[in-house]
């Protein structure tokens, strides 16, 4: 065997697992749900081909509007997960000693040790009306009567930036540790005030990382199901909401596949719009060499 | 290398060593409620059947249809849906099998409720499931706060406006229509009609939205909003309502003036199941009196058997006795087959009320 | 006046000293270098002319203003970094616009002025290219023109030529001297390589252990050292360990560890008694016999050929190894011929022991 088979070999050997998971866990799937959202159910196990479940989306105000809702208030977590983690993955990166930087950054997956439920669980012990901080405060004498502070979008949102927020700060250290300090020196040396240093040395640099994670967080809030069904109030619906009750407690598997296409899509377009709308493209920054 | 790759031998070997007596052993795959599988009986099942394994999956009726949808009936080898869940589902995705009911001790069984279960779920003359628990969906109050409440509409009493609570599935649907003077079941093979009926109470419930304090999701979401008292009335299983009794006894089941809902959990077995023995034995098993006892205890229901009141622990026993009079038993209303299509128009209208604001 | 003054100054950080009262000033136009080996605080210096630390005490000045309070991003000190610290997200004209921009320079003068220091250095037209599209020898240029496109009074040079291969760093030093000659503006280059301050400096200090142990030409440094650090780091010296038994005016006798003594002069304050070091240049050694303690016994241990460079290897009787200089390579001796060494006593010059 010549060092070229064995070279092309061993590639084979180590891109199948990938194929093979792209293909099985990802492709498939895909297809399949594609496949049944096209299909549509006339009859006691008869079925047409169409758009029509697609048609269905789009003529009931109900479905439009949660997506719509579902993608703004994922926006605005993405926003509020990068305003709050950089200056923690900043911190993380650039100013806390070698030790404590290991210390730190465990401290920000311990979210991630606990399910979703408990995390949950967590928030609705703290906010609700008889909970902690309702309480606290009405024995502090701050508020006369207790507050409900949970079942509102408010609490949604807070929810979701806690859960994705670390998927925002783990790409942003990653970066932000790759670029040399003398970057920043040069910066403030060559007469750059500290908010011209941040925004054209800093931000720039950390471009890669803003971007893949506001991609990340994005779609995480916008998949997420738990967190804005047990803190989201009697108004608060979510677009994962619907498909789970679409396949689940309508045994309509064809609005279910149709609605989780349109997810993706629209999840899809979020991003693309994201990256014009910045400037950003995927090759200047997540693929950059 | 060459350390690492004995090791991992090693490591495979032990493993094969581990999974070699299993691959005798028979296992039964379980697909019920949580709390419908208490260690303790598992335990002793596993004992007194050395040759059997238990796997307990935990899930409710709408996955229960939906797992065993996706796999044709296959992957479980006992599943227990409710009464009401079988007959369509059967029909539709064909996922269970019939059973053999020479193999099961039926009368050791309540003769009531296996008569009711077999004429839900018989098909072409084959019975699909026999009755194992039994429980109803009423109102929970907090005697103190609201003595008075007694009916489904209670709940959208402007008295107690941010301080009720229910769950946005079909049973609030079901039971709101009882108040406003319909009878769904009697609708549900007239789909116009029933549609008529959902939108009628679709409006009602929209309208009800402001007096809630919020829906609520699960069972312990629920225990949570009443025993801190932040709600006081609100839509419950019995179940739960006996569990709170024990720690809070103002706490109450009320069975609505409607009747309450009852609902029957079965056995029923997939069709790809592969344990069919041992699932006969897990059935006979678990109704025996003294196991009663137990599984009663775990899950708050009565058992489908005579006397099951008697078989309740105490604490139980005096929440049923105070929630019930024969009066309320003898109104119980049982949830009847739900026919196709219905779901999924129940299912537009919980949407049409999750979404609404006003 | 100087461009550059340093008066007494001391950092301190906890416990550790890393600078401890230095003082300099260098006049208008030179090239001046702080060499010293790793550690020995000459960046801890640099950082403080640049700003990015503070001294614990003592005054800077640049053109006669104290700095010391003043902001880095305020200084008229720029500053070439080790790694050069080119901002690689932007191309070669917006590196260099960049100070330009935050000085507040009207828009339209940017490219001109970008386009002329480009052409100072040798770059003509290069704008557009991404930093990642240039060589190392380009980046050095365009790290310098960025700093001088903004006419500070003072360029520090953080040793920017050790990241470039040999043959690009030999070349770079006489450019460095070139630009410096053309910009007219006072360089501050920092090295611990004793052939790139000597070779580019007006003026070198030597640094050690956060003092300055002489400043002077490189002449002076290498002609005339004043103590045995000097004398060891700058340039080759071959050395040798011993007592000094009898001071006679300026000449004295050392008795060398293992036996044997050597003629030399001393140039510090060491008296009999004290242990001391001899330090002979290669180029003050010559084969062929001289006095009894002017010389060294030894064989040849191997001819190094390397051209103007070339060096004879002997090993001494103790088995020291000394270099002696053979600029012609004409050397008649071969591999284990017995030799003797010999010097002229003022060439060898005696220093107390270095504490190991």
């Amino acid at each position: 065997m010549t060092g070229r088979d064995a070279g092309r070999l061993s590639l084979i050997l180590l891109m199948t697992p990938f194929a093979l998971w792209i293909g099985l866990l990802i492709l498939l799937p895909q297809i399949g749900i594609g496949y049944v959202s096209l299909r549509e159910k006339v009859g006691f196990n008869q079925y047409e081909y169409g758009f029509a479940n697609y048609a269905a989306f789009f003529g009931e105000p109900i479905y439009r509007n949660t997506l719509l809702r579902t993608a703004w208030i994922s926006i605005l977590v993405t926003i509020l997960a990068l305003i709050i983690g950089f200056p923690v993955a900043y911190y993380i990166a650039k100013v806390a000693r070698q030790r404590s930087r290991a210390a730190l950054f465990l401290m920000c997956l311990i979210p991630l040790w606990v399910s979703d439920l408990v995390r949950a669980y967590g928030w609705i012990v703290l906010l609700r009306e008889t909970g902690v901080i309702s309480t606290t405060l009405v024995s502090l004498g701050v508020i006369a009567q207790p507050v409900e502070m949970l079942y509102n979008d408010i609490t949604v949102v807070m929810g979701l930036v806690y859960t994705v927020i670390l998927f925002m700060i783990v790409p942003l250290v990653s970066t932000l540790q790759g670029m040399d300090d003398a970057l920043l020196e040069a910066g403030y040396n060559l007469g750059g005030s500290r908010f011209t240093v941040f925004r054209r040395i800093v931000v720039p640099y950390a471009m890669p990382g803003i971007v893949s994670g506001c991609i990340i967080t994005f779609m995480l809030a916008a998949g997420s199901y738990l967190t804005p069904i047990l803190l989201g109030g009697k108004n608060s619906s979510w677009f994962t909401e619907q498909i789970y009750n679409q396949f689940i407690t309508r045994y309509n598997w064809e609005a279910g596949a149709t609605f989780g296409v349109l997810l993706l899509g629209f999840t899809s377009f979020v991003v693309w719009a994201g990256l014009r709308l910045t400037g950003q493209s995927l090759a200047t920054t997540v693929a950059k060499e | 290398m060459r350390k690492l790759g004995n090791r991992l031998l090693g490591a495979t070997a032990l493993l094969l060593l581990a999974a070699a007596p299993a691959a005798h052993a028979e296992t039964l795959r379980l697909l019920t409620w949580g709390s419908y599988a208490p260690d303790e009986l598992v335990k002793k099942f596993e004992a007194e059947n050395p040759d059997i394994k238990v796997e307990v999956t935990f899930s409710n009726n709408e996955e229960m249809i939906a797992k065993l949808r996706a796999t044709g009936g296959t992957g479980y080898d006992l599943a227990q849906p409710s009464h009401d869940r079988i007959y369509a589902a059967q029909l539709e995705y064909n996922i269970y099998k019939p059973l053999d009911l020479s193999k099961i001790n039926v009368d050791q069984m309540a003769p009531n409720l296996v008569d009711g279960v077999k004429q839900n779920t018989t098909i072409e003359g084959q019975v699909y499931a026999v009755p194992h628990q039994w429980g109803t969906s009423g109102i929970m109050a907090n005697k103190k706060e609201a003595p008075d409440a007694k009916s489904w509409a209670d709940l959208c009493d402007a008295k107690y406006k941010g301080r009720t609570s229910m769950r946005l599935r079909r049973t609030i649907l079901l039971g709101t229509a009882f108040s406003m003077g319909m009878n769904p079941f009697d609708l549900y093979a007239d789909t116009a009609a029933y549609k008529d009926m959902l939108d009628k109470v679709t409006e009602k419930l929209i309208a009800c939205k402001d007096n809630l304090k919020t829906y609520w999701t699960g069972g312990d979401d629920l225990s949570a909003l009443m025993l801190s008292g932040e709600v006081v009335l609100s839509e419950t299983w019995d179940s739960t309502a006996f569990k709170l009794y024990s720690q809070n006894p103002d706490i109450v089941f009320v069975p609505p003036e409607t009747g309450a809902l009852a609902w029957i959990d079965t056995f029923a077995m997939p069709r790809g199941g592969e344990a069919d023995d041992a699932a006969y034995k897990w059935i006979n098993f678990v109704i025996r009196p003294e196991n009663v006892k137990v599984m009663s205890a775990s899950t708050g229901s009565l058992a489908a058997v005579p006397n099951a009141a008697d078989l309740l622990p105490d604490d139980k026993k005096a929440a049923v006795q105070a929630a019930f009079t024969q009066a309320d038993l003898d109104n119980l209303k049982f949830f009847a087959n739900i026919p196709p299509g219905i779901e999924d128009m129940e299912g537009i209208a919980l949407e049409r009320i999750k979404a609404a604001t006003n | 006046m100087y461009d550059l003054s340093c008066a007494s100054i001391t950092k301190k950080f906890g416990m550790f000293t890393a600078v401890s009262d230095v003082s300099l000033d260098i006049p208008s136009g030179s090239f001046f270098s702080i060499l010293g080996p790793s550690g020995c605080g000459k960046t801890t210096l640099m950082r403080m002319i640049a700003g990015f630390e503070s001294p614990t005490s003592g005054d800077i000045r640049i053109k006669g203003q104290s700095v010391v309070n003043v902001a880095p991003n305020k200084r008229a000190v720029k500053m070439v970094f080790q790694h050069l610290a080119l901002f690689p997200m932007m191309n070669v004209g917006e590196n260099i616009a960049y100070g330009l921009r935050c000085r507040g320079d009207a828009k339209a003068d940017i490219p001109r002025k970008v386009a002329r220091v480009l052409e100072r250095v040798g770059l003509p037209g290069v704008e557009n290219k991404q930093i990642s599209q240039l060589s190392g020898g380009q980046k050095q240029r365009i790290a310098i023109a960025r700093c001088m496109v903004l006419e500070p009074d003072v360029l520090l040079l953080d040793e920017p030529l050790g990241a470039l291969d040999l043959k690009l760093r030999e070349h770079m030093k006489i450019e460095l001297k070139q630009l410096q000659h053309q910009f007219e503006t006072t360089f501050l280059y920092i090295t611990h390589d004793q052939s790139e301050a000597l070779v580019m400096s007006d003026a070198v200090a030597v640094m050690n252990a956060g003092r300055f142990e002489q400043i002077g030409s490189p002449r002076e440094l290498y002609d005339a050292p004043v103590s045995g650090f000097v004398a060891g780091f700058v340039g080759d010296s071959n050395c040798l360990h011993g007592k000094l038994v009898e001071v006679r005016g300026q000449e004295a006798v050392v008795e060398l560890d293992g036996g044997g003594t050597v003629l030399g002069h001393v140039f510090d304050a060491s008296r009999a008694g004290d242990a001391v070091e001899v330090f002979l240049r290669p180029e003050a050694l010559a084969i062929g016999s001289g006095s009894d303690s002017i010389r060294l016994d030894g064989t040849v241990d191997s001819l190094l050929f390397n051209g103007a460079s070339s060096r004879i290897l002997v090993r001494t009787e103790r088995g020291q190894l000394i270099e002696i200089a053979d600029p012609l390579a004409a050397s008649t001796v071969s591999q284990g011929d017995a030799v003797a060494l010999s010097w002229r006593p003022e060439r060898a010059r005696i220093f107390a022991r270095r504490h190991a």
